[in-house]
């Protein structure tokens, strides 16, 4: 079991509050991702369910239980940080048995657990050596491997894949989320990158400025933003809006089109601009267009497409796709 | 860019180095000659540097006088045992700093410096009275904790300055993985900061071994060290060079030889943090 309830959860350090009061209920086995730009308070939030953070005000329950006021160590949750933070003394056996040992646990249970970690995570040939032997992903196995020798409530998961370079970066986010599948345990995970979040959460919650801008399945978001900010922020490339004429004819302050919900056409469309940049990927066509009124607009086209830079050519948005926002951005 | 050393420049430097280093040895050296004169050579004027009787005489008169065996003991008790002492106090306050800091933890920190800079002098009597009155006067355990009281200070800013360059993150690492306070000091902060806590600690055996104001004022005889053995020899009867460069000979050679082997272990010590 890994429920965990924040009820009106809130946090200050001194006079500044960095979390002005957060409900979110989070089920039993669920992937939970927390996800927004830098200072928005995803990673305080982690700390507070983690209890390396007290709370100013509000409670936190993990399964059903009140742990507000309970040690780290009570609370039957393990972390995976972003620097690893891995014994540098102690072999990677030593690492993964720490919390065993600290549990009290005999040696051959030890013993068994760690093999059994070491053999989900493909860590077996590397038990005696120490951290510093061992390569980004390994450290981050290792890391992985502490963490789900103690069978948690729950995983915490701070910004795990951040020193990571891009291709590692891609195979630990697939080994995590197998992971997930197989121990089916509770996992919270802290990103500020979306295609994490939208690639392994069952559910997100974006969050800015300490406040839940919105919680709901990754498509859900994508399809659904509750206002401009979730908008932006969920899909890569960013979200295009357009403010002005061209939105009023939508009865909106602004309307927001996907980079790969336009029309192409050199002919003739709803708004005219000239492509700055354009990046042939051979699978994709990214075009930067500035729209004769100014604006800069993000085009994602499928397969090759012979635009080059200087090109005039006209962007419609498709049919449906097209976000609409008042003017406090909430969408219409 | 990276600056030329020419090498009349590199020449320049090595000599001032040398010179320096001979004109801070010198003293020793000085010592340890003139144990080996007699009296007679030790004040002869000119000076005799090399070209004189070498004799043990003066270490075999010392040997008969002095119980040095006694007060070897008594330094190596209470260098032993106020670092001891001191390291017991200064990890948990060090730990407090460097962790868990609150506002004032710099201001506190600023303070108990300042104290090294008031002259002990300052607090000889009250201390001596107190000492008297405890019945503390000429025992080990009373100068083993004044002078851990004194290096305190340079204790636990040493080992906050060596706490702080590990990583809060570890130590939450051992907190979520169910460590106790206790644990996570024991398992993960000691072991990570060892080569820090050996530096202090020799450097503050080293201190106390050579502090000499505290043991000459609160001991006579049975808790003297070897710096009371020392100052034994200033007698009242005149100066006896020869014999007191002996006893200064028998009381440095140990803390020399000490510091001699751990010599690397030192200077990483006290040049950690200042270079990253």
């Amino acid at each position: 079991m890994g429920s965990i309830t924040l009820r009106r959860v809130r946090k200050s350090f001194d006079t500044v509050e960095v979390i002005p009061g957060v409900d979110l209920d989070i089920a039993d086995g669920e992937f939970v991702v927390f996800v927004g730009p830098s200072g928005c308070g995803k990673s305080t939030l982690l700390r507070l369910i983690a209890g390396l953070e007290d709370v100013t005000d509000g409670q936190i329950l993990i399964d059903g239980q009140d742990v507000t006021h309970a040690a780290p160590s009570k609370r039957r949750l393990a972390m995976v940080f972003q620097s690893y933070a891995l014994y540098p003394h102690m072999s990677v056996r030593k690492n993964i048995a720490f919390p065993l040992k600290m549990a009290g646990l005999s040696a051959a249970e030890q013993d068994a657990r760690v093999a059994q970690a070491a053999g989900i995570l493909n860590l077996t040939p590397y038990l005696d050596r120490r951290p510093g032997q061992l390569s980004g992903g390994q450290r981050q196995r290792v890391a992985i491997g502490r963490a789900i020798v103690r069978e948690p409530a729950a995983f915490l998961f701070d910004e795990p894949l951040s020193n990571l370079d891009a291709a590692l970066r891609v195979n630990m986010r697939v080994e995590i989320s197998q992971l997930h599948k197989k121990l089916a345990t509770t996992m919270v995970y802290v990103t500020h990158d979306q295609v994490e979040a939208m690639t392994m959460a069952d559910k997100i919650v974006v969050l800015q400025a300490g406040r839940i801008e919105q919680v709901g399945s990754p498509l859900d978001l994508y399809n659904s933003p509750a206002n401009r900010f979730v908008a932006g922020f969920i899909g890569s490339p960013n979200m295009n809006f357009v403010e002005g004429e061209a939105a009023a004819r939508h009865g909106a302050h602004a309307i927001g089109v996907r980079p790969e919900h336009w029309q192409l056409s050199t002919t003739a469309g709803a708004l005219q601009g000239t492509v700055g940049v354009a990046e042939h990927l051979g699978s994709d066509t990214f075009l930067h267009v500035g729209l004769d009124g100014g604006t800069p607009i993000v085009v994602r086209a499928a397969g090759e497409v012979p635009v080059h830079h200087g090109d005039r050519i006209w962007l419609t948005p498709q049919d449906g796709r097209i976000y609409r926002f008042d003017a406090q951005g909430l969408a219409l | 860019m990276a600056r030329t050393v020419t090498p009349a420049r590199k020449l320049t430097f090595t000599i001032l180095a040398w010179g320096i280093a001979g004109l801070i040895f010198f003293p020793i050296l000085w010592t340890v000659l003139t144990s080996f004169k007699t009296e007679a050579d030790a004040i002869a004027s000119p000076p005799k540097f090399l070209f004189f009787d070498w004799t043990l005489e003066n270490y075999a008169t010392v040997q008969e006088r002095s119980p040095y065996v006694r007060h070897f003991l008594n330094s190596i008790a209470i260098a032993l045992g106020s670092t001891l002492l001191g390291l017991a106090v200064a990890v948990p306050a060090a730990w407090s700093m460097a962790f868990q800091p609150a506002r004032r933890t710099r201001d506190v920190l600023m303070w108990m410096l300042s104290t090294k800079m008031m002259p002990a002098v300052g607090v000889l009597i009250p201390i001596y009275l107190l000492f008297r009155d405890l019945g503390l006067l000429d025992t080990r355990s009373g100068v083993i904790v004044v002078l851990m009281l004194m290096n305190l200070p340079i204790i636990v800013w040493m080992l906050y300055t060596y706490f702080r360059e590990i990583p809060g993150e570890i130590l939450e690492a051992a907190r979520m993985d169910g460590a106790s306070l206790w644990n996570e000091i024991r398992h993960v902060l000691l072991p990570m900061a060892l080569p820090g806590i050996a530096s202090t600690m020799l450097l503050n055996i080293i201190l106390a071994w050579n502090e000499a104001f505290w043991t000459l004022n609160l001991t006579t005889s049975k808790a003297a060290p070897l710096t009371a053995f020392i100052a034994s020899y200033s007698s009242p009867e005149g100066l006896f060079y020869a014999k007191l460069s002996a006893a200064s000979t028998m009381a440095i050679a140990p803390i020399l030889i000490m510091g001699w082997f751990s010599q690397k272990q030192l200077v990483r010590g006290l040049t950690f943090g200042a270079v990253k």
